[in-house]
């Protein structure tokens, strides 16, 4: 059962709403938080390699048309 | 294998007598941030003797914490310490030696010059022995303790803050028993509660500590 | 069983398999935390001395049980990685301790909110509180060490060393600070007393708390899996694996 009557209600939680809702609220955004840092470094990660991986493919191909060029 | 231990004591107490300015630190260091409370605080004796037991325990600590830093440290830079871990002798025993010469040389005097710093402190009649007897006890624990931060830090440059952040936490029981000794002394009640507990605190940390600490330099000097 | 070991400690194993978990272990996390919170913030009758207020148990006490099982989970694994050289372990344990300090904090967070209309100030020298506050200095520790090595081998092996101490003195520092409560302050309100709680009250506690294992579960998963990337990430199935990324992701990656 519904414990209140009115939205409003709900929100005031009978004047502790200031202090529920804070708790509530900076646990949700830290918890936010914990999770979407590792994603974010994994972006960065994969970047990072497929970039590492670009690099040596073109040091390969340069050295193989330096190789036939003369 | 008593051998090893009593060499390595005797050769640390030597050294420390050779350098006595710093065995005098950790010492001035007490006597000097005692002085600092009536002036920050109130010079007041009834207020002072109030707060006696916990200063005079927050400050053998700190006084402690700060020592500790040096346990391995010139070992370490002279290569000695490398030394003693190819030795045959169990590490255990040497390490439990070298934290015995660092009481001996910090804990020890802390604890003797304790009773006049309560004086100072107007510190009531009733805690002037259960004060000597829970430093005397908790000294050697805070050494114990603190061996293994300073094992754990010791092949960092900058090992000092990190340490106390390591070692304080750990520290917190040992305040909680030696200062509530003090402060129920002072209080009427008897001690032999909290002051069995410190003795537990210290046989169990003479059973772990140098154990932990032997582990702790071997990853410091050999990753 | 041995094999079964063997290829537990196999940081590859490990990636692909937590990939198949990974999506079915965050949707009863989210299901069960948004249920717990719905309950617990609508559902539940309030509490007759705290009113509502009593709410912010619900995240509170859940917090806490994490931060002190996310301590053992982080020194059981540093004590396996240090024992037998499992490099998996080694990764869990350096992914345990910032989810464990961060979960430490917002224990304390809540408790210090809690506290204003309870007790009327933010912070009380409360046992519980007080060591949560020493908990969270233990993490710090571990995490500092981490970091300060420059060498991965040792800075694992330190930390390990240093959250197994910290495990031998949680319960005493535990002890401790509860008799140094006693001592000092008699008898004051509690913030949770969990075996007089209503069970109109106590079942949304449990799905929060459950929701929080799962949640848990799912963060460490997530960091342990791109610190296996990092540490591999010049082998052959890594290189391989990121070949066959969603082209949208290669894309940003120019920029």
């Amino acid at each position: 059962m519904f414990q209140f009557e009115s939205l409003s209600d709900f929100i005031q939680m009978g004047g502790h709403g200031t202090y529920v809702w804070a708790a509530y609220l900076i646990s949700l955004l830290v918890l936010i938080g914990l999770v979407v840092s590792p994603l974010l470094r994994r972006r960065k990660l994969v970047q990072e390699v497929i970039r590492q991986q670009r690099r040596e493919a073109a040091r390969q191909k340069n050295s193989d048309t330096a190789q036939t060029a003369p | 294998m008593g051998g090893g231990f009593s060499a390595i004591l005797q050769r640390d107490l030597l050294l420390a007598f050779r350098h006595r300015g710093e065995i005098a630190n950790p010492v001035i260091f007490f006597f000097i941030v005692v002085t600092l409370i009536p002036l920050g605080l109130t010079p007041e004796a009834s207020r002072l003797a109030e707060i006696a037991p916990g200063i005079l325990w927050v400050m053998a600590l700190l006084a402690s914490l700060l020592s500790v830093e040096g346990l391995f440290q010139s070992d370490y830079r002279d290569g000695t310490l490398e030394q003693l871990l190819i030795t045959p002798q169990p590490l255990y025993l040497m390490v439990l030696a070298k934290v015995l010469a660092h009481w001996l040389i910090t804990g020890l005097p802390l604890t003797l010059l304790a009773p006049v710093l309560g004086m100072m402190l107007s510190l009531p009649t009733a805690g002037y022995l259960p004060l000597v007897l829970s430093l005397l006890m908790g000294t050697a624990v805070l050494s114990l303790i603190g061996a293994i931060g300073a094992g754990l830090t010791v092949a960092l440059r900058k090992g000092g803050l990190l340490l106390s952040l390591i070692v304080m936490p750990l520290y917190m029981p040992v305040l909680i028993f030696g200062a509530s000794t003090v402060q129920r002394a002072v209080d009427g009640f008897p001690v032999d509660g909290p002051l069995a507990v410190m003795g537990a605190l210290l046989a169990f940390s003479l059973l772990i500590s140098p154990f932990a600490t032997a582990g702790a330099l071997r990853v410091s000097m050999h990753g | 069983m041995w094999q079964w070991f063997h290829r537990l400690g196999s940081p590859r194993w490990f990636y692909n398999t937590s990939g198949k978990w990974l999506p079915w272990l965050s949707v009863l996390a989210a299901i069960l935390l948004s249920l717990g919170v719905v309950w617990g913030l609508g559902f539940a009758p309030q509490d007759a001395k705290q009113g509502n207020s009593f709410r912010i148990i619900y995240i509170h006490v859940p917090a806490s049980f994490l931060a002190l099982a996310g301590y053992y989970v982080m020194a059981i694994s540093g004590a396996v990685g240090l024992i037998w050289k499992m490099k998996l372990a080694d990764m869990v344990m350096k992914s345990a301790a910032p989810i464990g300090a961060v979960l430490t904090f917002v224990a304390l967070v809540t408790g210090a909110i809690w506290g204003k209309p309870t007790w009327g100030t933010y912070w009380v020298w409360d046992a519980r509180i007080t060591s949560m506050l020493v908990l969270f200095f233990l993490y710090l520790g571990v995490i500092a060490l981490q970091y300060s090595y420059t060498s991965q081998d040792a800075a694992s092996k330190a930390s390990a060393v240093l959250s197994l101490v910290g495990m031998v003195n949680i319960p005493i520092i535990y002890k401790s600070v509860d008799w140094w409560y006693t001592l000092h302050q008699p008898a004051t309100i509690r913030l949770t007393e969990a075996p007089s709680m209503h069970p109109d009250m106590f079942h949304p506690l449990l799905v929060m708390i459950l929701g929080f294992y799962c949640f848990y579960a799912v963060a460490l998963i997530l960091n342990t899996r791109v610190e296996i990337l990092y540490r591999e990430r010049r082998t052959r199935w890594v290189q391989d694996m990121v070949l066959e990324t969603p082209v949208s992701e290669i894309r940003e990656g120019q920029n």
